[in-house]
């Protein structure tokens, strides 16, 4: 990888000030998103602030009756958590069904959902990518994109985004705590932290570089049942080909857009007393293929049916 | 001896390892090298110590598959800190192509960076050296190529009429085909294809090489020493004795370390010319592109019929892909020359040159795509006849081999069938798919035949006895992770009637009677009927000792019967010690060396091991995803040499068919002529939550006709057929025949699409 200067951080707000004022610096974290990518020259930082060692792991109740997870919990230590267990089940099964037991107690809640695409042309320095470089256009577009997003795609790139534990976060309308080199603090849901790739895919998030993720705030648990469902080539250590996060009523998507996917047409169809079938269908009928992943169309539609279905039985 | 080619009926004869006298053939043996591999003090090629620091070299790689370099700028690379050298086509000292083409399949590899010509994806055209690993790859980065691009050929299926039919591998015409398949009643006719499948070793390939005046050391990873030694000779132009190469331990070969890439050649060049020991080591990325893989392969298969099951003409032609100047074909249809009977048969190898890196041998290179096709083929058939499958097959079992008419050494195929059938619970298997339900999931079972032929070639290996009694085996054999360490000491240790603990096994160095390595399961009965070879070799010699030596209990006696047990010598009821004798005798020890190799009269027969795969998958009815519940494999493969790593090479065989059934595969970008996979994390080989039970069963078996062990190769005998087996089963869950490898859930979608669940399939208890 490219030589980069190194530095671990004290506390939240020296760390926002290192990388604020260093131009070329990041954040980073448990490291298994970067460091892959640094050593791969997609990422070339001048600067590291080492955050993971923050006293910001703690796991604690809201007085909203939810939960606060800090921004370098683990993987492991939140799927395994009591509380999460207990109230967020949706949670610990997303993340769980993601990486391997070693990645997870290396990976952060922060560096998690910031963690970038695995579309095999954006790992691929010699090809054209927009993401990678914006402007050279998308190999994957016409080439093998079996794994490509079936929604809220733009011509110039059809990646989808990887987190499995986003997906349980947007479904259970969590927000994220941002603190910004000003000292400032400013929270967003994480339904908003990702962005459709529109023109600009290179631009992944609306975090700003520099700002630091401090939490995850789950708010009260939703009523009804909840279950994370994914799809994927191995049984495990792999990345969905279509997952479907059911939180009460809420429903979003994974693996099948740039962002996870808040399933709000089949959630307002169900709502009117539509059948999950119907509500699905609602829900994909903007959904594009291309030439290898069209049938996540229908994958995706038949777990969203399968697991809406099991809830409505529960129910009854 | 070594002149004097054995006959059959010498290995007929009984031997030490056939007398088994102390037990220890086929015994559970723990690996004799498995306390180092744990505790981290085997050291790896990359890992050894230098005698003074060494320097880190990294491959440059092409960025397009075909075409020109036009021009090369080394100006910011040589100027980053620590390079010590960069060199690419213009500036690499000379290299010789190997006159003999000896070094294998791989040659597009010689000379090294031969000319400004590109012919595959991440084609090494350079090298960078610096004093760290981390400022050799920033320099490597630096390295400037222009090139003028060609469009890359690399669909093998728009060119299969220009086939070549490699040397040496002529079609095989047994009667009139195609009248004999139109005549038939039933008939099956398909084509098949499999993906390119990679390696995925876990040591990567890497040498450290250093020079002791003129000679050459290098240690590297390889499954082939002697071979190793010829290729850096030649393409160095010195001497083969003033090149040493060891190989201790290997972390995995499955065929991609038979050939050598260029860190062997680079390392040594840039160590000459640096005067400095140099590692280099392929990143993973590298190994998906610039090492070898196996080729797709397009599969013919046709069967004809009669209503009865038997077989009346049998057809199998395949296609695999090759680079612009390689020999390597994948021998995928060679094994249906001997399988089935059937009067009339045509098989057929072809070679398609494409733009991509070469192609070279994984695990069971043949049967392994092969069996793939054809076991679905008789599983087609078995459906369309009303027939059980593994009655299909017992029908059509030949009584001799059907193409030479040789009778078999041992074929017990019918018998794994039999008994995997009995203990797998075969007459479970609902006859008719789509019918057996365990919640979300649609159950089917599936089996298919493993074939996979057992040679012995030349091998010599030397045996030892010191004054301590410390028998020592020395062969320049390799340990991919096999077991070869511990059969040779178990062997050792049977011959001369030691313990295990007093046996010290010296391989993975060129400098030892030569082997011809690990691969095409040849390995364990090569490198053991020598070790046993030289095994008596010594003990005549040591008899010898005996009875002339006055101050032995053994003086006078007659040396041809002496027997060798507990550590001690004997010859009637007189004995000693090993130790004392040697130490008395020869002080400084005892060393003889002997050879083996195929017998005289030993091509009369036909040898192969055999075994019967057994597969239960569930598919999901919601997504569509396969995983695997239960595998059986029931074997025939002669005598056993150690039952656990027989059962490891076996059972990790089987392991490798479930990668190549329903996850595995790479597939070139045609536009870039590069394959889409290139890290472990998107080339799926199975995770341990894609195995479930697993059994594997080693029948009793003694082929002596197949070497003086009686044993028959095992290492690549469990791929045979095991994805077949869990395709048969697929379609016995659901209905579906997959002919496009692997069975991913997009396929299994496809095919509800058009043909929808049975109600009492779909259902809802997802979950
Ligand atoms: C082989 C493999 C398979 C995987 N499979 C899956 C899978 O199936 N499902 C899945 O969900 N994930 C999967 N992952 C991804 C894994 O979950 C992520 O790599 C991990 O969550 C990233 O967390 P980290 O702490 O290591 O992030 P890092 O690698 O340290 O950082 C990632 C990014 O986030 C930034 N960052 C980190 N922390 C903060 C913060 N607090 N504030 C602001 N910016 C920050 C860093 O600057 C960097 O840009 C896989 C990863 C690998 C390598
Ligand atoms: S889909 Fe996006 S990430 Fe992939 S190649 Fe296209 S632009 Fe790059």
């Amino acid at each position: 990888m490219k030589p980069f200067t190194y530095e671990r951080a004290v506390d939240a707000a020296q760390a926002v000030r290192a990388v604020a004022s260093t131009p070329g610096a990041r954040f980073i974290a448990g490291g298994t998103n970067l460091l892959d990518l640094m050593k791969l020259y997609i990422e070339q930082p001048t600067h590291l602030v080492d955050v993971s060692r923050l006293p910001l792991a703690g796991i604690a109740a809201t007085s909203e009756g939810g939960l606060r997870i800090g921004a370098m919990a683990t993987n492991s230590q939140v799927a395994a958590h009591p509380q999460v267990r207990a109230h967020y089940p949706v949670l610990t099964g997303a993340i769980v069904a993601g990486g391997s037991g070693q990645l997870r107690n290396k990976a952060t809640t922060g560096g998690n959902l910031l963690q970038r695409t695995r579309c095999a042309y954006f790992y691929d320095t010699t090809k054209p990518c927009n993401k990678r470089i914006p402007g050279s256009g998308c190999s994957a577009l016409e080439g093998l994109n079996r794994n490509s997003a079936i929604l809220g795609a733009s011509p110039a790139c059809i990646a989808t985004h990887p987190s499995d534990m986003a997906v349980a976060l947007v479904a259970l309308d969590a927000t994220v705590e941002v603190l910004l080199a000003s000292g400032a603090q400013r929270s967003l849901p994480v339904a908003d932290l990702h962005r459709l790739p529109g023109d600009t895919p290179h631009v992944e998030t609306d975090i700003a570089p520099g700002e630091l993720i401090t939490a995850v705030v789950l708010p009260p648990p939703p009523k009804g049942a909840q279950a994370y469902r994914k799809a994927r080539d191995r049984a495990s250590f792999a990345g969905g080909l279509a997952s479907v996060a059911v939180a009460g009523g809420q429903v979003a998507l994974g693996a099948v857009a740039h962002k996870p996917w808040r399933a709000s047409a089949a959630e307002a169809a169900l709502r009117a007393g539509a059948s999950p079938r119907e509500a699905m269908d609602a829900e994909l009928a903007a959904a594009e293929g291309h030439e290898r992943n069209a049938f996540k169309i229908d994958l995706v539609g038949r777990m969203g049916v399968a697991i809406l279905s099991q809830n409505a039985e529960d129910r009854a | 001896m070594s002149d004097q080619r054995a006959t059959l009926a010498d290995w007929a004869k009984p031997n030490p390892v056939t007398d088994n006298r102390s037990g220890l053939i086929g015994k559970a043996v723990d690996r004799y090298d498995g306390p180092a591999k744990v505790t981290g003090t085997a050291a790896y090629a990359f890992e050894v110590e230098t005698p003074s620091p060494a320097l880190y070299g990294i491959l440059v790689t092409s960025r397009i598959a075909k075409g020109r370099i036009t021009a090369v700028d080394t100006a910011s690379a040589e100027a980053a800190p620590g390079v010590r050298l960069v060199w690419t086509h213009l500036n690499i000292p000379e290299t010789f192509a190997d006159p003999e083409g000896k070094v294998g399949f791989a040659k597009t590899h010689f000379p090294l960076f031969r000319d400004d010509r590109v012919r595959f994806f991440a084609e090494p055209v350079g090298l960078v050296v610096a004093d760290t690993f981390e400022n050799a790859v920033a320099a490597a980065q630096l390295v400037g190529f222009t090139y003028e691009v060609e469009g890359p050929a690399t669909s093998m299926d728009t060119a299969l009429d220009q086939g070549e039919i490699p040397t040496g591998d002529p079609d095989l015409e047994m009667g009139d085909f195609e009248a004999a398949f139109a005549a038939s009643p039933v008939r099956v006719d398909g084509i098949w294809r499999t993906p390119v499948i990679n390696h995925c070793q876990m040591e990567p390939h890497a040498t450290v090489a250093w020079w002791e005046g003129d000679v050459c050391v290098t240690h590297t990873s390889t499954q082939v020493l002697k071979r190793s030694q010829v290729y850096v000779s030649s393409t160095l132009g010195i001497p083969q004795d003033k090149v040493r190469v060891f190989a201790r331990y290997i972390g995995g070969g499955f065929g991609g370390k038979v050939m050598n890439h260029w860190d062997l050649i680079l390392a040594p060049l840039a160590a000459r010319a640096l005067s400095q020991p140099v590692k280099i080591t392929f990143t993973r990325h590298q190994m998906f592109h610039a090492t070898v893989h196996r080729p797709g392969v397009t599969q013919e298969v046709r069967l004809g019929a009669n209503p009865d099951g038997r077989l009346t003409a049998i057809s199998m032609m395949t296609w695999s892909h090759c680079d612009s100047a390689g020999v390597f074909t994948e021998p995928a249809s060679r094994f249906a020359r001997n399988l089935y009977a059937a009067p009339v048969r045509r098989m057929g190898l072809r070679r398609v040159r494409l733009d991509l890196p070469p192609p070279g041998p994984l695990r069971s290179p043949g049967e392994a795509p092969g069996m793939m096709s054809l076991e679905c083929a008789m599983d087609e058939l078995a459906e369309q006849l009303g027939m059980d499958p593994v009655e299909l097959r017992i029908r059509n079992e030949p009584e001799s081999d059907p193409e030479t008419g040789k009778p078999f050494s041992t074929r017990q195929l019918v018998r794994c069938m039999r008994e995997g059938a009995q203990r797998f619970g075969w007459d479970r298997r609902a006859p008719v798919p789509g019918q057996v339900r365990d919640g979300r999931w649609l159950v089917g079972m599936g089996m298919a035949a493993a074939v996979r032929g057992s040679a012995i070639l030349p091998a010599k290996a030397g045996m030892g006895v010191d004054a301590d009694g410390v028998v020592t085996l020395s062969q320049a054999m390799t340990d991919i992770g096999t077991g070869s360490y511990t059969i040779l000491q178990q062997i050792a240790a049977e011959t001369m009637g030691v313990p295990l603990e007093q046996v010290s096994v010296n391989i993975g160095l060129s400098d030892l009677p030569p082997a011809p390595g690990s691969g095409g399961q040849f390995g364990a009965v090569t490198a053991g009927s020598a070790a046993l070879a030289a095994g008596m070799s010594l003990r005549k010699a040591l008899a010898q000792l005996a009875a002339e030596d006055p101050d032995s209990p053994l003086h006078g006696g007659p040396a041809e019967a002496a027997t060798f047990q507990d550590g001690m010598i004997a010859i009637g009821n007189r004995s000693e010690r090993l130790s004392a004798l040697v130490s008395r005798a020869a002080p400084d020890g005892v060393y003889r060396e002997a050879a083996s190799g195929p017998a005289a009269d030993q091509g009369a027969w036909d040898r192969r091991s055999y075994g019967a795969q057994f597969a239960e998958v569930g598919v999901d009815t919601v997504t569509g995803e396969v995983r695997v519940r239960r595998m059986l494999g029931v074997y025939a493969a002669g005598r056993i040499l150690n039952a656990k790593t027989a059962r490891s090479q076996l059972t990790g065989g089987m392991i490798w068919g479930v990668g190549a059934a329903l996850t595995e595969g790479n597939y070139p970008d045609p536009r870039y002529g590069s394959f889409v996979s290139q890290d472990l994390a998107s080339y799926l080989a199975p995770t341990h939550a894609d195995i479930g039970e697993l059994e594997a069963i080693m029948l009793d078996e003694e082929d002596p006709k197949a070497n003086p062990l009686g044993a028959k190769g095992v290492g690549e005998l469990g791929i045979a057929g095991s994805p077949a087996a869990i395709v048969n089963a697929v379609h016995n869950a659901c209905g579906l025949r997959v002919r496009d490898y692997p069975v991913t859930p997009d396929k299994v979608l496809a095919h509800w699409k058009s043909n929808p669940l049975p109600l009492a399939a779909r259902g809802r208890g997802v979950r």
